[in-house]
């Protein structure tokens, strides 16, 4: 029943053989068991594509690396669970491109920090982390009080679009207005609110007359891990 | 090319047959400890296989899974806390003080999620820093009682998905030109002087009528401040933004209106509860 090691290495077809068959077992076994389950995303109510002006502000936070020493994504254990809450879902990063997964913690988890501080908190934190954290390593970003580059904010929903997150002909069309709407106190923000349920609005980086690289990044992180409502979540719902 | 296969004079080992200009290779075999190695991770997969959820409609013999794993060891937490977490969620504020050993525990237990949730705006130790309040003195804006403590921690200060959140607005003065720049400046003067500190006498003179018509409703003819409004008190020298007249001018001028989240939704009742005795404890409580 073996082959002799000295007859496979004489036998070079022999050997290619042996070679797929064992590959693809290693791809069956990791294939194979995906195909048995409906779906790998919880199946949880609130998730949404991020609205523009968030969109624009994870494309600043994946630009200037955060991930680097931030993940996005408490485990199921209990410090984590106990420091930063509920555990993440799959369902709550199915729109992100590129996910923000991990575990390298040189900061804190980011998951769930939206509403966890104020918008002035995570500005001034922002430009001069050790005026609030005196302890913190976090290297300074005062630069993104400049103005936001968001002329093809459209083009980006777009993108996202083809693979795979649902953005509306309605949301894309509408892209400019409610990216500007979000950061601004004074606006209409019904349409904002009915196309992106939940959204956080307001003047984020305390300079109302300008739309800053701030004003996206501090958007972004007021609504990281508060689109799931956990109090109303099963253990059950939460099987695939 | 193989050649042929002879036995090596000196270790005794078979050749492998080829030979380079000379050189043959010996066909040692692999080690013992590295092919029992091998035999010990495979059985050791046929062993995870039939103890862990391997394959599908396999959940193994254990019926392991991180979650279902996490659940129990946060009941089995819970259930060791039980003891104190129970009384502390029926005690009133009042009476986990006056209990040495409630107290002892909520304050541990305050410690605890002060560090994790409340430092990085109010400091590791409490002490604020501009724009943060200090909780460790006793110039409170909103109350320094358990239960104003206890409030404002449940619904935060001007969180606007609070509903019952603490809100109050002071004007901009200057940027909606309430009040003109020398006016402001007189404004500020006087302020200082609550506190001895004025520069300018005179411009403080002036400026007596203009707190009364503008800022007295909230902070008090003499500056004494409003909890209601969470107007803090001027005649103090303990300055919520600092107490230099630059800083002054430009909260009268641009208000400050600072934002306290609502833990409410985010942290349990009996966290808040230990929150709120452990902030009181810190040496302003009232």
């Amino acid at each position: 029943m073996f082959i002799k090691h000295s007859t496979i290495e004489k036998k070079p077809l022999l050997l290619l053989v042996l070679i797929i068959i064992t590959i693809s077992i290693g791809g069956l076994v990791e294939i194979v068991p995906l195909y048995t389950v409906e779906t790998t995303i919880e199946r949880v109510e609130g998730v949404r594509p991020y609205t523009p002006l968030e969109q624009m502000g994870r494309n600043i936070y994946t630009r200037e690396g955060c991930y680097l020493c931030h993940s996005q994504m408490i485990r199921p254990f209990r410090d984590e669970v106990e420091r930063y809450g509920h555990y993440s879902l799959a369902a709550e990063s199915m729109y992100d491109h590129p996910f923000q997964w991990g575990s390298k913690r040189t900061g804190p988890d980011l998951a769930r920090v939206g509403g966890k501080y104020s918008n002035e908190w995570h500005v001034t934190h922002m430009i001069d982390p050790r005026s609030v954290v005196p302890e913190s390593i976090m290297p300074g970003y005062p630069f993104m009080m400049r103005e936001l580059d968001a002329d093809d904010v459209e083009a980006h929903l777009e993108t996202l679009r083809i693979v795979g997150v649902p953005y509306s002909d309605d949301m894309v069309l509408n892209a400019a207005i409610d990216m500007a709407a979000q950061a601004d106190p004074e606006a209409d923000h019904e349409p904002l609110l009915a196309r992106y349920p939940k959204a956080v609005v307001g003047d984020f980086d305390g300079d109302p007359s300008r739309l800053t690289e701030m004003d996206a990044l501090v958007a972004y992180m007021q609504m990281l891990g508060t689109l799931v409502d956990f109090a109303d979540v099963q253990p059950a719902d939460l099987t695939q | 090319m193989p050649t042929k296969v002879e036995t090596d004079s000196v270790t005794g080992t078979e050749t492998t047959g080829h030979e380079w200009d000379g050189i043959k290779e010996l066909n040692s075999p692999l080690p013992r400890w590295w092919i029992i190695v091998l035999w010990i991770t495979i059985i050791w997969a046929g062993v995870y296989y039939v103890l862990y959820p391997t394959l599908p409609g396999w959940d193994g013999l254990w019926q392991y899974t991180a979650r279902k794993d996490l659940s129990e060891r946060l009941d089995a937490v819970r259930a060791g806390r039980a003891a104190w977490t129970d009384k502390l969620a029926v005690a009133p504020l009042e009476e986990i003080e006056a209990d040495p050993d409630l107290l002892e525990f909520a304050i541990a237990g305050g410690r605890a999620a002060f560090a994790d949730n409340c430092a990085p705006c109010h400091g590791t130790g409490g002490a604020g820093g501009p724009g943060y309040p200090n909780l460790l003195d006793d110039a409170w804006l909103w109350g320094g009682t358990l239960d104003a403590i206890s409030a404002t921690i449940e619904h935060g200060v001007r969180w606007p998905q609070d509903d019952d959140t603490r809100i109050s607005a002071m004007p901009r003065f200057g940027v909606d030109e309430l009040l003109t720049s020398a006016q402001i400046n007189d404004a500020a003067e006087y302020v200082l002087s609550f506190s001895g500190s004025a520069t300018d006498q005179a411009a403080a003179g002036r400026g007596r009528e203009i707190f009364a018509e503008n800022c007295a409703a909230c902070h008090g003819e003499s500056g004494g401040g409003n909890r209601e409004f969470g107007a803090p008190r001027l005649n103090d020298a303990i300055w919520f933004y600092g107490g230099d007249k630059a800083t002054i001018v430009q909260t009268i001028a641009k208000s400050r209106n600072g934002v306290m989240p609502a833990w409410g939704g985010r942290l349990d009742a009996v966290t808040i509860k230990q929150l709120a005795v452990y902030v009181h404890s810190l040496g302003g409580g009232e």
